[in-house]
């Protein structure tokens, strides 16, 4: 594909954002399908997969339960599903499955004396950064402490730097 | 000052490196139990040879090898002889039978010899799921008060005996006389 | 036979390479025209006896030759072919050996293509990258020999490749993706070479360049594979999963964005010189830290490789001589920062610097996520998982705080910026923008569930960078789009690549705003509708593939009565391996992916099936390769371009 192409289909999408295509976002209208997992309330089917998307599985190599199938992790699920028809909190389901699989399976750690710097660093960090870019474009330094006129080494290097352009 | 600034990749790198030698020795598949110290969850069930009622109350007389395990669990066949060798050396022995059928059970004791005292049924997997099991064989050590002291996932052999339950199990012991 | 000539050909290559990390240095300090120069030869001679070795395992794939233990761990007689040759990189010792081919070739390519250099920076940026080699093929022969043979008892069938890797997506990312770690070895050993000679200055900037882009490129296109590739193999939708083999790749190539933008400052106006330096080093360091991530077993991972500590111990010491003799190098000979020269408020300058600070702190709070558990175990904390919802909560503001500054700096000089005139030029595309933002969220979805925020939150800053990009364009060129050739290949890169991000934004955005999800029960001639698309079930068959029997189901998807697309997921078991696979099938578009998938089968003929409509998620990638094509763009720019001169004329005849 040509630049050009690529440019104007990146125009496209600009364009087409503006075009009133598509309707997205309607309520799934269900004619003979349901729910796999069927709720009473629609709300608690957000609350669902928030919880199963931010909830590790124990047995597997570094997978959420939504993307997982071992079976401890379809007990989990059945066990969120209850407690949510049950009315539970989410912080509820959530101290109730740590107590028993322990803070491994949050994969938004808590915030507590052991995580402190986790949570706090990146912060620092920026602060920092901030702090740099102030103090290099933002403030007024004195002079330079390099001076501007050439050491006669300097010089030297400099003649032979124009020589070796000029030949070429 | 800024010839100092200069340093700090480098001892930022040489802490990290000092974490990235620690942690080749560690296993980060390895989760320990979130219940260890806590009491052994309450459960209401029955046993798999006599059928009477059980709970946790059961597990208050002794310190005991709670055992996870299955039929269809292919390492339980595996661990299954050095169980038998711990009962006969006097180590008390309580099965949980995780989501298993009782018939099948059943001839599986019969077939490989019975190291337990008496076995849980747990078909629904709900007292392995307050337990925090993720599978089988699993082992949890409990003292004699009914509190869970060290928990093991994978089969326990000789190695593991000596290495992980041994010492705790007869400190334990000690404590209870 | 074929094995032992390429366990030899390893040990030759490793041969070479320690000549190479010796006799030029040694020539550069000595001043010993002959010895510098042979750093050519050895880099080809290298080259050559590493492909060669590449090229011997490669054979044993296509003959299945199951003696070799490599092979028969990955691959199997059903396996088709071009997978079989793919399958050399598959699995640890034969991807090491792709890197080691790939790092050889790139050192023949800095021996062929930097003519340009004083030999003296020639022979020690050839003798670091051999030296760098030579870890590589001990580490290869030592610990982890693709030529290990299994005698006596060869299988007769090997245990077969993974089928998840059974796929187009293994025969191209990971070259590409190593083609852009050990790229980064180049800017490296520049820095490294610049260190030792005490000199970094405008000119070395200029040379390091075009190598930092071309690194960057191909692992920009590397990591937008990977994404693409995990979207579509992996049967659930997503793209990124902030897996420690994923963030692995994310922070080499944030290093190298800041690394491509430092450089550019040094390059023109001298400053930032130890920050330059420091990034070369630290970009390549994230490279290597990457490979001992993946291949130590030290983390939990999807991708992570066979782990065995007897080579995490050598990797862990191949690490801290390299990253830990170069820190300390640069501690010791480092230029200190004195201002060399001076800029002010918002300067091109300043918003390059702003750059670093954000990609930089990205970079860092990615480690510290991806390496808190193993903290945490070390120091007795416990067992932590630190995953999605802490990678993108700071991710997601930092990356706006880049795209905004991205804009504003279109519009910065170098040196000084005028704060009027910067803030003269804000109003228009920063109106468009708003506007954007505030409408089309309406137009793109559905006025039942309202304004979606994240919707335009994610068109206010992306259509802000575009607005500005468009401005600054339109002022050079007017009307008239012939005068876009005369523009410099270096800014057309840049405006392509940024507008690329964008793109990349816009669909990480308005996907995750609009994205629908869908569990169904579903039986033959069942049918549900998902924003505005209707699928119908048309019920599961048996079916039988190279190395697989699966259960293949028929979707038909209309939309408003109109066929869009059929399509076919799959559930898979392999035959050799007995593994389950899920295989999604997509209807791709710009707008809107429609993805479907196989979950469970349920009772009576009936399946649990997950059906999405994803729009605008092909954007993600159309942004990246946008990314990575302005960036081969730029790296094309005249002045990077050898030109011949009567002086270098006379050099060759002598």
């Amino acid at each position: 594909m040509s630049i050009r192409s690529l440019l104007v289909n990146s125009l496209m999408v600009f364009a087409l954002c503006a075009t009133p295509y598509g309707q997205f976002n309607q309520q799934a209208q269900l004619q003979a399908s349901t729910d796999v997992v069927i709720f009473s309330d629609p709300s608690l089917r957000e609350r669902y997969y928030q919880l199963v998307a931010e909830l590790r599985c124990p047995k597997c190599q570094n997978q959420n339960l939504a993307d997982s199938n071992a079976p401890i992790s379809k007990d989990m699920k059945a066990q969120i599903y209850s407690m949510l028809e049950a009315q539970s909190t989410d912080d509820e389901i959530k101290a109730y499955l740590v107590s028993r699989y322990s803070e491994f399976i949050l994969y938004r750690p808590q915030v507590n004396s052991g995580t402190w710097f986790l949570w706090f660093a990146p912060l620092c960090f920026v602060l920092l950064g901030g702090l740099v870019v102030w103090r290099y474009a933002f403030t007024k330094t004195k002079a330079s402490s390099v001076s501007a006129k050439l050491t006669a080494e300097q010089q030297a290097q400099l003649d032979k730097l124009l020589e070796k352009d000029s030949a070429q | 000052m800024n010839r100092l600034a200069l340093f700090a990749p480098l001892a930022v790198f040489l802490v990290l490196s000092i974490f990235l030698f620690k942690g080749l020795d560690r296993d980060p598949t390895e989760l320990p139990s979130a219940l260890v110290g806590e009491a052994f969850p309450a459960f209401t069930l029955l046993a798999l040879n006599d059928g009477r009622l059980l709970s946790e109350q059961d597990l208050k007389s002794q310190v005991t090898l709670v055992n996870v395990w299955a039929t269809w669990c292919f390492a339980c066949r595996i661990e299954h002889p050095m169980l038998n060798q711990l009962a006969d050396q006097g180590v008390g022995i309580v099965g949980i039978n995780y989501k298993d059928q009782d018939a099948k059970a059943q001839s599986w004791l019969e077939q490989r010899g019975n190291p337990y005292q008496f076995n849980i049924v747990d078909a629904q997997g709900s007292l392995g799921f307050d337990l925090g099991v993720t599978g089988a064989p699993e082992t949890y050590l409990v003292d004699a008060q009914g509190v869970i002291q060290y928990r093991r996932v994978g089969v326990v052999d000789q190695r593991v005996w000596d290495d992980e339950f041994k010492v705790l199990y007869e400190q334990l012991v000690g404590k209870q006389k | 036979m074929i094995a032992e000539l390429g366990h030899f050909a390893l040990i030759i290559a490793l041969g070479l390479a320690l000549m190479q990390s010796l006799v030029p240095m040694v020539g550069s300090f000595k001043g010993y025209t002959a010895w510098m120069r042979l750093g050519h030869s050895l880099s080809y001679g290298q080259f050559l006896f590493i492909a060669i070795s590449f090229v011997c395992l490669a054979t044993a794939f296509w003959l299945d030759d199951f003696s070799l233990k490599y092979v028969s761990q990955n691959s199997n007689t059903q396996l088709p072919n071009q997978y079989k040759i793919s399958a050399v990189w598959a699995a640890h010792e034969g991807s090491l050996l792709l890197w080691a081919l790939i790092l050889a070739g790139w050192t023949a390519a800095v021996a062929r293509f930097s003519r340009p250099l004083p030999l003296e920076l020639r022979a020690r940026i050839l003798s670091v990258l051999g030296a760098i080699s030579v870890g590589f093929a001990l580490f290869l022969i030592l610990t982890s020999n693709p030529f290990e043979r299994l005698l006596p008892m060869t299988p007769m069938q090997g245990s077969d490749l993974n089928p998840l890797l059974q796929d187009i997506g293994l025969i191209i990312h990971p070259p590409m993706l190593y083609m852009g770690y050990v790229g980064f070895a180049v800017p490296f050993a520049f820095a490294i070479a610049a260190l030792i000679g005490g000199q970094f200055d405008s000119a070395w900037a200029r040379w390091a360049r075009p190598w930092i882009n071309m690194a960057w490129v191909f692992l920009t296109i590397g990591i937008t594979l990977g994404s693409w590739w995990a979207y579509y193999e992996l049967g659930w939708g997503g793209w990124w999963f902030w897996d420690p083999v994923e963030n692995a790749s994310l922070m080499p190539w944030l290093a190298g964005t800041a690394l491509m933008h430092s450089v550019s400052a040094t390059e023109k106006r001298g400053v930032f010189r130890s920050w330059t330096l420091l990034l070369a080093i630290f970009a390549f360091s994230l490279s290597l830290l990457g490979t001992f991530l993946v291949r130590s077993g030290i983390l939990t991972s999807v991708h992570a490789f066979a782990a065995d500590p007897e080579r995490g111990v050598f990797m862990l010491m191949f690490l801290a001589v390299v990253i830990g003799g170069s820190l300390m190098l640069f501690a010791l000979r480092g230029p200190a920062m004195q201002k060399v020269a001076s800029y002010s408020g918002w300067s091109r300058e300043a918003m390059l610097l702003i750059n670093n600070v954000l990609l930089v702190s990205s970079l860092t709070m990615i480690l510290i996520g991806t390496l808190y558990p193993l903290i945490a175990d070390v120091l007795e904390l416990g067992k932590i998982s630190v995953g999605p919802p802490y990678f993108n909560f700071f991710f997601v503001p930092l990356s706006v705080g880049l795209v905004v500054a991205m804009g504003i700096a279109v519009f910065s000089k170098w040196k000084a910026t005028d704060s009027k005139f910067l803030l003269s030029k804000i109003p228009l595309p920063l109106a468009i923008a708003v506007v954007g933002a505030i409408l089309l969220p309406f137009v793109l979805g559905d006025t039942d569930s309202g304004y979606s925020v994240t919707a335009g939150l994610t068109l206010l800053i992306s259509l802000w960078l575009l607005a500005t990009i468009a401005i600054d364009l339109k002022a050079k060129i007017g009307t008239d789009f012939s005068r876009l050739a005369k523009l410099s290949h270096s800014y057309l890169g840049m405006q392509l690549a940024h507008s690329g991000l964008a793109i990349l934004v816009l669909g990480v955005g308005l996907n995750a705003a609009y994205d629908e999800i869908r569990e169904l029960r579903m039986a033959p001639d069942d049918s549900a509708t998902i924003s505005g698309y209707q699928f119908d079930f048309k019920g599961v068959n048996p079916v039988a593939g190279p190395n697989f029997t699966a259960y293949r189901g028929q979707i038909t998807v209309t939309k408003g009565g109109k066929w869009v697309a059929n399509l076919f997921p799959e559930k898979r078991q392999y035959n050799a391996g007995g593994q389950v696979m899920t295989e999604a099938a997509i209807d791709p578009s710009l707008m809107r992916d429609i993805y479907v998938s196989l979950g469970e089968p349920l009772s009576e003929g009936s399946w649990a099936v997950s059906l999405q409509v994803k729009p605008f998620i092909r954007c993600i990638w159309l942004g990246g390769i946008l990314v990575g094509l302005g960036g081969l763009i730029a790296a094309t720019d005249r002045r990077y371009r050898r030109r011949k001169t009567l002086l270098e004329n006379k050099r060759a005849e002598a």
